[in-house]
């Protein structure tokens, strides 16, 4: 039984990198370009709500109010493409790489000046909630609507890549800019939108994380974890992504358990390094290297 | 304009240009060997450190700037650099060995990461080593017996035939020790880049593909590449351990290894000047911004990480409006200079590349 709630709380943590990850996929489908502030994204995104639905702030009902950050980070993600990644479009991926990781500084900078650095609680309605699943079985609300919330929304967006025009058009940008333009696909546009679609996504996992505990500018560095679990799924693959952060969070809630001190940490980041060196692309391989 | 009339294959590959040039460098080396009776201790200090990050920037940009390769994870290097050297110092042995042995032993860990990590490019590589990073930090932590844990550890100070170069007690002793490191390496550096091994390495950035083809042995060479860059680095972080003479787990945190990509980044990839500039450019911001404030008198400590944003903007503003960096910016420059009525807006514009992925899905 003690077993099955370590994995249980395993799963649910698993899931917070999961989504993270999922908005590292969704950039990398639309640009093959990695954003490396999706954790500070996520952390502003936690933020947001926060200012929309605590009671000393504005104090909105909480859906709302979440509906709102969303919508206020899906415009900062749709700014955050048009004013500075495209900055550097056309140019190596290495350029992209520096510009998010300075993007992420700004970022904590921002939410640090407007929010202060000390541990903030956003309230949910979740808190304190606990679900009885069997006898000596309970998983706390906020667990649960992780959980719930992250299938149903890697569901939502397969679907989307895989079964609309819109997601159909991301896909050909990201294989081919210059033959995706030719055939009418507004690229640029294009790259903004999934840079907009990830800035929800990752207000979606700022208020799931923020449920279970407090928040302070530096939970971004969360995202650092978050890239173990899209390397484990191997990049570009939505379905891998939510795999790879439920392993992760499995590893370190057993490692956490079982383990010696300090192998919970090393453990996540072992197992990426394994999985980059025996399976070059990860679990859910894309790509196949280039032969001469 | 001038043109140099070269006349013989050695001429065509000799470091300098001309007699001008080779002037030009002997006398900046005459003013930085000169630096300590010109400078006070605090600004000596500051030059000192400089010096140190120039070294981890030239490690750096062997990596990045001439093989292609980003490593998120230097600031691992570094820290096994002056771990090494203080762990060896303290067992006895005499610093030039235990200096040696820091570079040997980051260069050695740097080529065993190596192996996995040039099967991946890229974002891959770059994920990769920023999980070493982490590893190495975690290690760092584990390891008390050698590296002190989370409470630190002495750097010995430096003593070589009875003269003393501790930081603290002999600045200046302290300070030439550096720049002849940095001399040494740059000198080195210089050299590798009009060796084959060093073409082998622009090769291997340019195009994988066609390096191949050409017959480098793109496996070794981004391997030697990998090596030597995380020797640089050791040797650099076995400097910057003396330098701070007590150092734990944190003095080599995440936030150091992106420092050193801004180095290169800001400096300009590419250019061994580039280390050089970037490094100058991170040691001044502090500096100014405190004259800033002291000038402007706004109290900035509501704000806490003004400094990093700072950089960040500077990053930000260089990647999108000058990706060649302040090097390439002072190329553009002198070439306009050169050529002036004649130079045009479009000299430099780089080609872009459209992403085409090999990915099936």
């Amino acid at each position: 039984m003690e077993l099955v709630q370590l994995l249980l709380g395993g799963i649910a943590n698993g899931c917070i990198y999961g989504l993270i990850a999922l908005g590292f996929v969704l950039i990398y489908k639309a640009s093959e370009g990695v954003n490396f502030a999706q954790g500070d994204m996520m952390m502003l995104g936690a933020f947001v709500t926060l200012g929309f639905v605590n009671a000393d702030r504005m104090d909105l009902p909480f859906l709302p109010g979440v509906a709102l950050a969303c919508l206020v980070m899906g415009c900062v993600g749709y700014g955050i493409d048009r004013f500075l990644v495209r900055g550097v479009f056309g140019q190596p991926q290495f350029a992209m790489v520096i510009l998010t990781i300075a993007l992420g500084f700004a970022l904590r900078f921002v939410a640090g000046t407007i929010w202060g650095y000390s541990p903030l609680v956003l309230e949910t309605p979740l808190a304190g909630v606990n679900l009885e699943l069997a006898a000596g079985l309970a998983v706390s609300a906020a667990d649960a609507a992780t959980i719930v919330t992250t299938v149903v929304l890697t569901v939502l967006l397969w679907a989307f890549f895989a079964r609309t025009r819109l997601g159909l058009a991301i896909q050909a940008a990201s294989q081919n800019q210059l033959a995706a333009y030719y055939m009418g696909i507004p690229v640029k546009f294009v790259n903004s939108l999934v840079w907009a679609l990830s800035g929800i996504v990752a207000t979606v996992a700022g208020v799931l994380y923020a449920a279970k505990g407090a928040i302070d500018p530096n939970i971004g560095l969360l995202g650092i974890k978050a890239f173990a679990a899209a390397v484990i799924g191997g990049f570009g693959s939505l379905p891998g992504a939510l795999a790879g952060g439920v392993i992760v969070g499995l590893i370190e809630a057993t490692a956490q358990r079982y383990g010696p001190s300090g192998i919970s940490q090393m453990a996540p980041y072992a197992l990426m390094l394994l999985v980059l060196v025996f399976w070059p692309g990860g679990l859910f391989a894309q790509i196949r290297a280039k032969k001469v | 304009m001038r043109f140099i009339f070269k006349t013989s294959y050695d001429r065509d590959i000799d470091l300098f240009e001309d007699g001008w040039h080779r002037a030009r460098i002997a006398a900046l080396l005459a003013v930085l060997v000169a630096l300590p009776f010109l400078l006070g201790e605090y600004y000596l200090a500051e030059a000192t450190n400089l010096l140190i990050w120039s070294l981890a920037g030239m490690g750096l940009m062997l990596l990045v700037g001439h093989s292609g390769q980003v490593s998120l994870g230097h600031a691992a290097f570094l820290a096994i650099g002056a771990y090494t050297d203080a762990a060896l110092m303290h067992c006895g042995l005499p610093w030039p060995v235990a200096f040696a042995a820091a570079g040997l032993v980051s260069g050695l860990f740097g080529a065993l990461v190596a192996i996995p990590a040039i099967r991946m490019s890229g974002i891959y590589l770059a994920i990769a080593t920023l999980a070493l990073f982490v590893l190495v930090e975690e290690a760092v932590i584990l390891a008390e017996p050698i590296t002190g844990g989370i409470g630190g550890i002495m750097a010995p100070p430096i003593q070589l035939f009875g003269i003393s170069f501790e930081r603290y007690g002999a600045l200046a002793n302290f300070y030439w020790l550096c720049l002849g490191v940095v001399a040494a390496v740059t000198l080195a550096y210089a050299n590798l880049l009009r060796s084959p091994t060093g073409r082998a390495f622009m090769a291997v950035r340019d195009s994988e593909v066609s390096a191949r083809a050409l017959g480098i042995n793109v496996a070794r060479t981004k391997t030697l590449a990998f090596g030597l860059s995380c020797a640089a680095t050791g040797l650099a972080g076995s400097l910057m351990g003396h330098f701070l003479g007590f150092f734990n787990y944190e003095a080599f945190s995440i936030f150091i290894s992106i420092n050193l990509l801004l180095v290169v980044t800001i400096g300009g990839l590419g250019f061994i000047q580039g280390a050089f500039l970037g490094a100058i450019l991170i040691a001044a911001v502090p500096q100014v911004l405190s004259i800033l404030r002291d000038v402007s008198g706004i109290d900035t400590s509501g704000y806490p990480g003004l400094e990093t944003v700072v950089f960040a903007a500077i990053l930000i503003g260089f990647i999108i409006y000058e990706p060649m960096g302040l090097y390439g910016r002072w190329l553009k420059i002198r070439t306009f200079f050169d050529l002036f009525p004649l130079c045009r807006r479009d000299m430099f514009r780089r080609q872009k590349s459209y992403l085409k992925t090999e990915r099936m899905r």
